[in-house]
């Protein structure tokens, strides 16, 4: 039983945040870009989990729960939101949808 | 062993979380995306975080993935589409910011591995009793403002996904004024757009 060292927990939620991050950059179509932002998110979830296991206290969880009920209305908003600038945008592209007028 | 599951489960996730950002067809990515979640639930429980596992399952990996999952079938990819991504990720303009955030990715490492501080994790297991405790303890206000952010959430999503409002009745009343101008015969004085429209299209008929 060896147990996990907290830095590896900390490297894998800091590649995570990374890749989530080149995809938001390079990515344009929105709903990937969307993608890319739930990886980062759960990259931030995974470092409060991996401080509250170091810690053993409760609080990193109780902020991972925040975190998730964010991304949940997070995600709805921005889905409704998707589906509005399909009607102008059928591609989704965030080069054609930012030369928009009104 | 648990070390070995716990690498196991990062290769994993890291690869899956690779796959989400280079996949043309959106559905292929939304699958590693759930691949992607599972992996990190499982990690969670290798933490001694069961609870933020279980939820993770259900909330991540079933609700708002199957919110993703019914947006995607409402947006209707074509082929064509899916071509047209497939050559913007290959596009140029894409390395460019990979290089700047992998750089950005290897100066974290590098700190968080420098540290030799080497502390394993004991596994101490928070269980959900504790975590319903906290919640409704000393977190009670989070837990409030939370329930006001979801519904927020809810009324700003059902607004916004509203279909455009075709035939309202100032709209009705517009077309309806319209439609009693053009029939007026064109005077040279009250001469504005849509009787000059109307007129020329008399003309144009005539």
């Amino acid at each position: 039983m060896m147990p996990i060292p907290i830095e590896q927990g900390l490297l894998l939620s800091v590649v995570l945040f990374s890749v989530g991050l080149i995809g938001i950059i390079a990515r344009r179509n929105v709903l990937f870009m969307l993608m890319a932002l739930e990886i980062m998110l759960n990259g931030a979830a995974l470092a409060f989990i991996v401080a509250g296991s170091y810690w053993q206290s409760v609080d990193g969880q109780v902020m991972f729960i925040m975190i998730i009920t964010l991304a949940a209305a997070e995600v709805g908003i921005a889905l409704a939101l998707l589906i509005q600038l399909h009607k102008r945008s059928t591609r989704l592209d965030i080069d054609e949808l930012a030369q928009m007028k009104g | 062993m648990i070390q070995i599951l716990f690498y196991l489960t990062a290769t994993i996730a890291i690869f899956s979380s690779v796959m989400v950002i280079t996949r043309a067809n959106a559905i292929h990515a939304m699958l590693y995306l759930i691949t992607m979640l599972l992996a990190l639930a499982f990690a969670f429980y290798l933490l001694g975080a069961p609870f933020a596992a279980a939820l993770e399952v259900i909330v991540y990996a079933g609700a708002i993935m199957v919110l993703f999952v019914f947006a995607v079938m409402m947006f209707n990819f074509t082929k064509e589409d899916i071509e047209h991504e497939q050559q913007s990720i290959h596009a140029a303009s894409w390395f460019g910011p990979a290089i700047l955030a992998s750089i950005i990715l290897f100066e974290l490492v590098y700190v968080i591995s420098s540290s030799q501080t080497n502390i394993a994790l004991t596994r101490h297991l928070i269980d959900a009793k504790m975590v319903g405790i906290a919640l409704f303890g000393p977190y009670v206000l989070a837990v409030e403002i939370a329930s006001f952010v979801l519904l927020a959430g809810l009324v700003g999503a059902y607004h916004l996904a509203k279909p455009v409002q075709v035939n309202t009745v100032t709209n009705m009343e517009e077309n309806a004024i319209k439609k009693e101008q053009s029939s007026q015969p064109p005077t040279a004085i009250h001469a504005d757009n849509n009787q000059q429209k109307s007129a020329t299209k008399k003309f144009a008929n005539n």
